[in-house]
């Protein structure tokens, strides 16, 4: 009896010395952080966080799951920063003890599927897009569409609205801007993350749109325009406030965030559509990045920073092949400014 | 019997003196087993009012008419439950129209007509399919199963059926392929498993000696299931039915991929709606205002009352069918 509990004390030992090691272990790995937000700007956090680990050992967590999502879970501070395409006021980034900064640019696209039609060819102006919206406008080949595409047979068939079924800061950018180019749409819907439909299907994310819109023939829907040369879809040019029709390239949406005065607003607070300038694209969206001013933990607070500036130094080539937009260089001194100024 | 004679008996069982242990270890087990059920009826009834308080906002705000409501307003801040009540229930309906007869047609051969060397392969097959995950329906959903709806099944239907007077209103619509119809399709299939295992199951308790001596007396196959079988299952087969129907009640990714997701009231099952699940698993995340969030768990408290008054229902038939052969109640 007297060697088995020898042996049986030992043992003990043994594996409280295992457990030991391993907590030692856990202490000596990389600060992960974590963010959340907006479904827009998800593919190229994906790509600058895969380049950005192969470079340090930094991994950042990014979940996708919405614009407003995103705003809630950094207000209640379950992630290191919150990405969302719509903007925050002043007064509640201010009470929240939040500051606001752009990361990046990129552009809503309208997509359809239109049997004979294929990218750039379809001309929209905002009002049609908007009839379209509201339901007014049912068939494409509506004298309202076909005075805009006289080159093109557009078939009798209904035109199938496609939307999203959840709150989103891309919707934010679509609505915002036909709320600009039609009092129509402004006083029946109205703006937000998450409006009252009149009409249409809706999709969850912008992959749910791209998916609908693949599937049904004679849909329209909206995305971010990395969806649609992802899958390949029509996109549509249209008509902005100079009275061009533009196609939505990283040109269009470089004009388009030029031709906005950043520092007129306090954190950056500042909606891009329906831009001035005969080269803008009408429908451009910026990304923005949600922190705490005096964050809980610090050390992951100064990784997100660390992470952010080296996207602003260096990723634009990553940006660029995925077409979004870089910030202007006078913008990205800006916003390096701001967070001297703002965050501790 | 007194406690003092069961500790006799147990002395008879248990000469050597274990019957007082025996007796603690009873008390002990009827303590724990009561404590599961206790633990399960106060899972419930926390959910339920949980659910209760966290809808108080949107109940005090609108009141009655949040039930009969078609409004759901973000911009504005109005919100109605009509048309998730709507798409739950008639998704569910059609739904539980493919599952039952199906179910019981498959538990049926399994049972009466397969040869024994089949019984257990679709038995297996058929379990199998009650383990895919509901996500897998809808992908399948809405790829597979929607473009031929929209190509082949859709356009026939408002085409033929559309113009007929009454029924006609209910097939309606452009052919995009989701909508009610399809959803419904969608998920009686999924259903199917869960109804038809426990009908299997149950139909295999029935004495032979009932079996033998209707067809003995010459019924056919359908006369011994609908006339003996049946009557003797009853209660566990509407128990299995129910299993299925809160399932469908309650899905939610497959739903939300082929419902369409819009927040429109139509009387055709062609057309795109709404349901209870699908607008909570769509919208919570982004609820960004308290009375928009909740609206949403009013919904969800709304989805318990649903799924409760259907129960009530089923358990009241049920009663009344067995008063009426005369069992005690």
């Amino acid at each position: 009896m007297s060697t088995f509990s020898h042996v049986r004390f030992n043992w003990h030992i043994a594996v409280l010395g295992c457990l030991c090691a391993l907590g030692g272990a856990r202490s000596a790995h990389a600060v992960d952080i974590t963010g959340a937000g907006s479904t827009f700007v998800y593919p190229i956090l994906s790509k600058w966080s895969t380049t950005y680990h192969s470079k340090t050992a930094l991994q950042v967590n990014y979940q996708s799951i919405g614009s407003g999502g995103g705003i809630a879970q950094i207000k209640a501070a379950t992630v290191t920063f919150g990405a969302s395409d719509m903007p925050m006021k002043p007064d509640d980034l201010q009470a929240a003890g939040l500051g606001q900064f752009p990361i990046v640019i990129g552009g809503v696209v309208p997509v359809v599927n239109v049997q004979g039609v294929t990218p750039g060819q379809l001309r929209f102006t905002g009002l049609v897009l908007a009839d379209i919206y509201l339901g007014k406008i049912t068939k494409w080949n509506d004298t309202a569409i076909t005075a805009l595409n006289s080159g093109i047979k557009l078939p009798d068939q209904k035109i199938a609205v496609v939307h999203r079924s959840d709150g989103s800061g891309t919707t934010f950018n679509w609505v915002d801007y036909l709320s600009k180019v039609s009092a129509e749409w402004k006083t029946k819907v109205g703006e937000g993350t998450s409006v009252n439909w009149l009409t249409g299907v809706g999709g969850k994310g912008n992959e749910g749109v791209a998916a609908y819109v693949k599937q049904i023939t004679g849909s329209i829907g909206y995305v971010e325009l990395a969806y649609a040369t992802e899958n390949k879809m029509s996109y549509a040019a249209v008509k902005n406030k100079a009275g061009a029709f533009v196609e939505p390239t990283a040109a269009s949406f470089q004009a388009a965030a030029a031709s906005a005065d950043w520092s007129s607003q306090p954190d950056f607070y500042e909606v891009i559509t329906d831009a001035p300038g005969k080269d803008s694209w009408p429908i451009a969206a910026t990304v923005f990045v949600m922190m705490y001013k005096t964050p809980k933990n610090a050390g992951q607070s100064k990784a997100a920073f660390e992470f952010f500036k080296w996207a602003l130094d260096n990723g634009q080539s990553d940006a660029q092949s995925l077409n979004y937009i870089p910030l202007p260089t006078a913008l990205t001194q800006q916003v390096e400014a701001y967070w001297s100024k703002t965050f501790k | 019997m007194s406690q003092s004679q069961g500790l006799e008996i147990d002395a008879l069982f248990h000469p050597d003196g274990m019957e007082g242990r025996d007796h603690r270890n009873d008390h002990v087990f009827r303590v724990a087993v009561l404590a599961c059920a206790l633990f399960v009826l106060i899972a419930l009834l926390g959910a339920a009012l949980s659910m209760l308080w966290g809808a108080r906002e949107a109940f005090a705000t609108f009141g009655w008419p949040f039930i009969w409501s078609t409004d759901w307003d973000a911009v504005q801040k109005k919100f109605g439950a009509l048309v998730p009540i709507y798409g739950t229930l008639v998704t569910a309906t059609i739904a539980m129209i493919i599952a039952v007869p199906v179910s019981f047609g498959i538990a049926l051969f399994l049972t009466e007509i397969a040869p024994a060397w089949m019984r257990r392969p679709v038995s297996a097959a058929i379990e199998l399919l009650a383990g895919i995950p509901s996500i897998i329906y809808g992908m399948w959903g809405l790829f597979v199963f929607v473009p031929f709806m929209s190509s082949h099944v859709d356009p026939w239907l408002d085409e033929h059926i559309g113009p007929l007077p009454f029924i006609g209103k209910l097939f309606k619509g452009a052919p995009i392929g989701l909508g009610m119809l399809s959803a419904g399709i969608v998920l009686g299939i999924m259903v199917i498993p869960f109804i038809s295992a426990v009908t299997r199951e149950v139909f295999t308790t029935v004495p032979v000696q009932l079996k033998e001596s209707a067809y003995a007396v010459g019924n056919t196959t359908w006369e011994v299931v609908w006339d003996v079988v049946l009557p003797y299952t009853r209660s566990a087969v509407v128990g299995g039915i129910f299993l299925g129907l809160g399932r469908a009640l309650g899905e939610t990714m497959a739903v939300t991929f082929v419902l369409g997701n819009a927040h429109l009231l139509s009387p055709s099952l062609l057309e795109p709606g709404n349901s209870i699940a699908a607008t909570i698993a769509n919208e919570f995340t982004e609820a960004d205002s308290p009375i928009y969030l909740s609206s949403l768990i009013a919904l969800g408290f709304l989805l318990f009352i649903v799924t409760f008054i259907v129960l009530a229902v089923a358990r009241l038939m049920l009663s009344r069918l067995a008063r009426r052969e005369g069992a005690v109640t």
